[in-house]
């Protein structure tokens, strides 16, 4: 049994966690003071998943920079290869907080909407 | 001269939250003014998520979490807001005195909330020595070029302090292909959140030097680079651990300081969220430097009650 030490990230208290892990599986969870951890835990062992955050140019708007962001978690490991594509939009139309930028967003099966209204 | 029931100082999370409460306790006269073109204050240039989970129960984006109050302050007619407006001058009669585009004004209050929010300590604070080329940036001004601005300010980074902004900075600057060479924290341990150790630097392998400083800063016209040194429990150099990073760019991250000139100015001392001046107040980071919005929202929003309180019992 291999033991791994994590630090939650869902919010501020930033739990310390101990995952057992067997065999590739997990078979624990502790340290977490809420059930978020225990997802969490799941989640940076089998599959890490981040919100990505960044902005876009925009052409002809009130704002030069549009803040942007998945509104679901990515793999950590596509990363870079979502930020590449991030640079490559544009935006000309205005948009209120929430609307989506960019639909299925670099083939992620995720949306990049817009965090900031923009005229 | 304007008369007004209530100023609030300071169109961010604090003043916005403030001008809210006030209203929903009764006080029907708000004049909010802000020195930018937009509300939300240092919410705007914050693009990451970590906002809202105590207060909204959601974790939002900094622009998110100002968008939900905009919204609010937008709706409520009572609430008249000042934009491009710079206040220079409070006195302890409740009179302020504000620039906006093409006037000098003044307004008669019966009640001031003071929501000035803060700004960060600088290289000269914490005593570096060396040259003073360009490339030296504090955390939150590199955040304005990046995320307001679109400017990428160098592409070899080294970051002083690890407060929560240096941190988030690292990984901003980490996404757009800048290189981060190292965090150098003079403290044992992070003076920032843990979660962004985990997501801003772990995720980004950028190495993570505590219980180091910086010695000297060294560079003609722009940075070249910074002699680094490891310290004891008393910050004194430990001998032989002098080694030196190439870099363009230095962040300084040491922290923040909260911003009461006007306060000052006007002889007026902060006593919890009132001040020695019955009818002027002080909330969010103006008051004291809180780690998250949400403690910054729900301090704003006692104050504006407080606020809406005297006013009604002064009438």
């Amino acid at each position: 049994m291999t033991i791994k030490k994590l630090t939650c990230i869902e919010c501020p208290e930033g739990c310390r966690l101990t995952v057992d892990i067997e065999n590739s599986r997990i078979i624990k969870v502790a340290g977490n003071k809420c059930p978020k951890g225990e997802e969490y835990a799941i989640s940076e062992i089998e599959n890490p998943v981040r919100i990505l955050t960044s902005s876009v140019l925009s052409q002809g708007l009130g704002l030069k920079m549009i803040p942007v962001r998945t509104d679901k978690p990515i793999p950590k490991s596509r990363i870079f290869e979502a930020m590449e594509e991030i640079k490559k939009v544009r935006v000309s139309r205005p948009l209120s907080t929430g609307d989506i930028v960019v639909k299925n967003f670099s083939g992620l099966g995720v949306n990049l909407i817009a965090t900031r209204r923009v005229k | 001269m304007i008369k007004r029931d209530l100023v609030i100082v300071g169109g961010g999370p604090a003043g916005m939250a403030a001008a809210v409460s006030a209203y929903e306790n009764g006080v029907k006269d708000i004049l909010l003014i802000e020195r930018d073109q937009y509300l939300g204050g240092i919410l705007n240039q914050c693009i990451h998520t970590g906002f809202g989970i105590n207060y909204f129960k959601e974790i939002l984006t900094g622009p998110e979490y100002a968008d939900r109050f905009i919204k609010k302050i937008k709706d409520i007619q009572d609430i008249e807001v000042s934009l491009k407006s710079l206040v220079v001058k409070l006195t302890n009669d409740k009179t302020v005195t504000f620039l906006k585009p093409g006037r000098l004004e003044t307004v008669k209050a019966k009640a001031v909330i003071m929501a000035t929010g803060c700004r960060e300590k600088t290289r000269e604070m914490i005593h570096i020595q060396g040259t003073r080329p360009a490339g030296i940036f504090s955390a939150g001004l590199a955040q304005k070029l990046i995320n307001i601005e679109g400017l990428l300010p160098g592409k070899e980074v080294v970051i002083i302090g690890s407060g929560d902004i240096g941190l988030i900075m690292a990984r901003r600057f980490a996404l757009e292909g800048a290189k981060v060479k190292a965090i150098i924290e003079i403290q044992k341990e992070t003076r920032g959140l843990l979660r962004n150790v985990v997501q801003c630097v772990e995720d980004f392998d950028i190495p993570f030097y505590f219980n180091h400083k910086i010695s000297r800063i060294y560079g003609k016209d722009r940075v070249e680079k910074v002699s680094v040194m490891k310290v004891d429990d008393n910050f004194n150099e430990i001998p032989g651990s002098l080694f030196e990073i190439k870099c363009d760019t230095i962040l300084i991250s040491v922290g923040l300081i909260s911003e009461n000139e006007l306060i000052e100015m006007a002889g007026v001392k902060i006593e919890e969220n009132k001040t020695s001046v019955p009818g002027i107040f002080v909330c969010g980071n103006s008051f004291k430097i809180y780690d998250m919005v949400d403690s910054v929202t729900e301090d704003s929003i006692l104050t504006g009650k407080l606020a809406a309180e005297y006013i009604m019992s002064c009438k």
